[in-house]
């Protein structure tokens, strides 16, 4: 209804995705017993348009479970317990679980989604090519020799010789084959692109390279971008806003300035103060305790048992996710958080 | 004395391309190191995406040979490696350690079981009770037991208890050498750092050298005794790490130092800038 109603110019500021008290949990069954992974656990958040979001946390705190299961790509055991995802698609809304069969014809056209570890998903008996070839050829409007003028300087741009198209995925480089899934995500200019740790293979030199070719698609094409990484400077380098997340829940979100100036959850503070810097020898001041189990996660707030500023409601009750400043934080002492 | 591994300009040629433009790539050029056998050390590759690293470590453990050159372990020739025995020998004393610890284990499988069917293959024990105490030895090791991982699945431990469980299985067959081809680069920089760590117990107190391929130039400056920087298949600057990685010479490894990126936005950002105005003055991409 409202979508007949929006004037051209409320379609471009609506949000382009609403994620909506969002659960996600992994479910299995192990020889009779069950067993829950709360991978995400009731996160709420909307990118705007041409936005660049980071998504950043801890290994195992739930990034690619949120992106998956935002990206619609989620598949038993991880099922959505809870809540929504919608895109609004030029002008139309995509309810990704309402809609399965639209979200399936959406994929490529308007979102494609790089999955962790994507170097490996490459066809290994095909040439590479062929999947350039059925990806993203097939959802653009340009003549054979025009594609594959737009893919030659696409590629060179990260650093990648033509010829690479004929070679089969195992000639490759680990990194050569995941700046390969980067060129196939981005080549057909989507509206939306999802990126789990997109960059985690290559040398700093290439990694710039990359994050300038994502932060040119996104300026040119208005593209929106989701990426994950646990790399802050990566967040520093391309990220308009940033979300932490901390065992499956997000615990703040801000304007990359702001959260690196100004962390307000103690998470964000040590995440910031222990960034390494190359000719430092300090050893770092680790956190305190064990990295959460999420099928048992600490009660209240899940943080709680590694944290310099917990008091007592920390434990029984979890905080809610509010606006503060400019970003929103979760957290029972916001306010007394230092900056590093 | 032999030394433990010896590099002696090894070449690797790949033969690429199609049926009438076939050409020669020079994966791997005149690559020569060596490692002491009675000097236990963290020995780094850095270097350019596609530059021949993996090639190199795939070659010191035997699953490649050189077009030219040769790889010696332990005074033997690596490619000359024939029988099963002789193979199965020198895999216990060079063991590889993976990218990916959620990709090195079956979701299926209880992590035990990769622990005890080592113990077993390169150990040839047969008790249950002997098994076990070889996987329990060797995960104290890298600061768990046995009690820890017994029964569990890959996806119950974090990615850096994961790569840890992945090194105590390397250690169970008493390496001399593992050689670990990006090991943290899935992880997140406190489980970097406490895998680096562990590299640096292993070679302190159970004497095993360590060869370390990494794009993280703070980790490498931080764990390694000696570093080479290859750059399009060879070495272009090699030596103390701290003096190669502090003050490099060769103009890749300075570009390369000089790339990474800061902590803090503001500076990041004006490089992607600087970045996207050059690429946009060699030519607009796709326009
Ligand atoms: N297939 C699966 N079955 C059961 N649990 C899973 C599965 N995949 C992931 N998990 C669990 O879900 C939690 C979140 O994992 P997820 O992969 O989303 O983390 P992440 O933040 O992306 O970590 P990383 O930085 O290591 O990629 C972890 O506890 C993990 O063990
Ligand atoms: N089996 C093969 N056939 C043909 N070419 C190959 C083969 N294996 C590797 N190559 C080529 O050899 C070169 C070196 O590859 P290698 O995997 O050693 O690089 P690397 O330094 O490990 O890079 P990365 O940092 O991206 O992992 C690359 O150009 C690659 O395409
Ligand atoms: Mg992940
Ligand atoms: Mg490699």
């Amino acid at each position: 209804m409202l979508d007949a109603l929006a004037t051209p110019s409320e379609t471009r500021t609506r949000p382009i995705l609403e994620v909506k008290g969002l659960k996600a949990y992994y479910q299995m069954n192990y020889f009779g017993v069950q067993r829950e992974v709360r991978a995400v656990d009731d996160v709420t958040m909307t990118i705007s348009r041409g936005e660049i979001y980071g998504i950043a946390g801890e290994s195992s705190s739930g990034k690619s479970s949120l992106i998956k299961t935002i990206a619609g790509a989620i598949r038993p055991p991880l099922r959505v317990v809870e809540g929504s995802v919608k895109f609004d698609f030029g002008g139309k809304t995509l309810d990704v679980y309402a809609d399965p069969a639209r979200m399936k014809a959406a994929r490529w056209q308007h979102l494609s989604y790089i999955m962790q570890g994507s170097m490996n998903v490459l066809n290994p008996v095909r040439k590479v090519k062929h999947a350039f070839h059925d990806f993203a050829y097939k959802h653009m409007s340009l003549g054979e020799g025009d594609f594959r003028q737009r893919l030659v300087s696409h590629l060179e741009r990260i650093g990648l010789d033509p010829r690479v198209l004929e070679s089969y995925p195992h000639q490759l480089s680990g990194g050569m084959r995941q700046r390969l899934t980067i060129a196939l995500a981005t080549v057909c200019e989507p509206e939306f692109i999802i990126a789990d740790e997109p960059t985690t293979a290559l040398d700093v030199l290439v990694q710039q390279d990359v994050l300038a070719l994502i932060k040119d698609v996104q300026r040119r094409m208005g593209s929106s971008i989701i990426f994950v990484t646990h790399d802050m400077t990566v967040h520093a380098a391309i990220a308009d806003r940033i979300g932490i997340v901390y065992a499956g829940r997000l615990v703040e979100e801000g304007p990359t300035l702001d959260v690196f100036q100004q962390p307000q959850h103690p998470y964000t503070a040590h995440l910031i103060a222990s960034l390494p810097r190359i000719g430092d020898l300090r050893k770092r001041k680790a956190l305190p305790g064990k990295p959460p189990n999420l099928s048992e996660p600490p009660s209240g707030c899940r943080f709680h048992p590694r944290c310099p500023l917990a008091i007592d409601i920390c434990k029984t009750e979890n905080p809610p996710l509010e606006t503060r400043g400019t970003g929103r934080v979760a957290c029972w002492r916001a306010g007394e958080v230092e900056a590093a | 004395m032999t030394p433990l591994l010896e590099l002696n300009g090894v070449n690797k040629d790949y033969s690429i391309g199609g049926f009438l433009d076939r050409s020669t790539l020079h994966a791997v050029k005149d690559v020569s190191f060596k490692l002491e056998s009675d000097k236990p050390e963290i020995f780094t590759i850095v270097g350019e995406s596609g530059s021949g690293k993996t090639t190199t470590a795939r070659m010191i453990l035997g699953n490649e040979t050189p077009t030219s050159g040769t790889l010696r372990f332990m005074g033997q020739d690596i490619a000359a490696i024939r029988s099963r025995a002789d193979r199965l020998k020198f895999m216990a004393r060079a063991q590889p350690i993976f990218q990916n610890p959620f990709e090195a284990f079956n979701p299926l499988t209880t992590l035990d079981y990769y622990l005890f069917s080592t113990a077993r293959r390169f150990l040839g024990l047969k008790s249950r009770a002997e098994v076990e105490a070889a996987a329990d030895r060797s995960l104290q090791h890298v600061g768990l037991s046995l009690t820890e991982v017994r029964g569990r699945y890959s996806h119950e431990l974090s990615g850096g208890q994961l790569q840890r469980i992945a090194v105590a299985r390397a250690l169970i067959p008493g390496p001399k050498l593992i050689v670990a081809d990006e090991p943290v680069s899935m992880v997140d920089a406190s489980l970097r750092m406490s895998i680096v760590n562990l590299f640096r117990d292993l070679r302190d107190n159970l004497g095993v050298s360590i060869i370390y391929i990494t794009h993280d130039l703070s980790t490498a400056f931080y764990i390694s005794d000696r570093v080479i920087i290859m750059y399009r298949g060879e070495v272009v600057e090699s030596g103390d790490a701290k003096t190669v990685l502090g003050s490099p010479t060769h103009a890749y490894s300075r570009a390369l130092r000089n790339a990474v990126l800061p902590p803090d936005p503001i500076a990041a950002r004006a490089i992607i800038e600087a970045k996207l105005a050059d690429a946009n003055l060699a030519g607009p991409a796709g326009a």
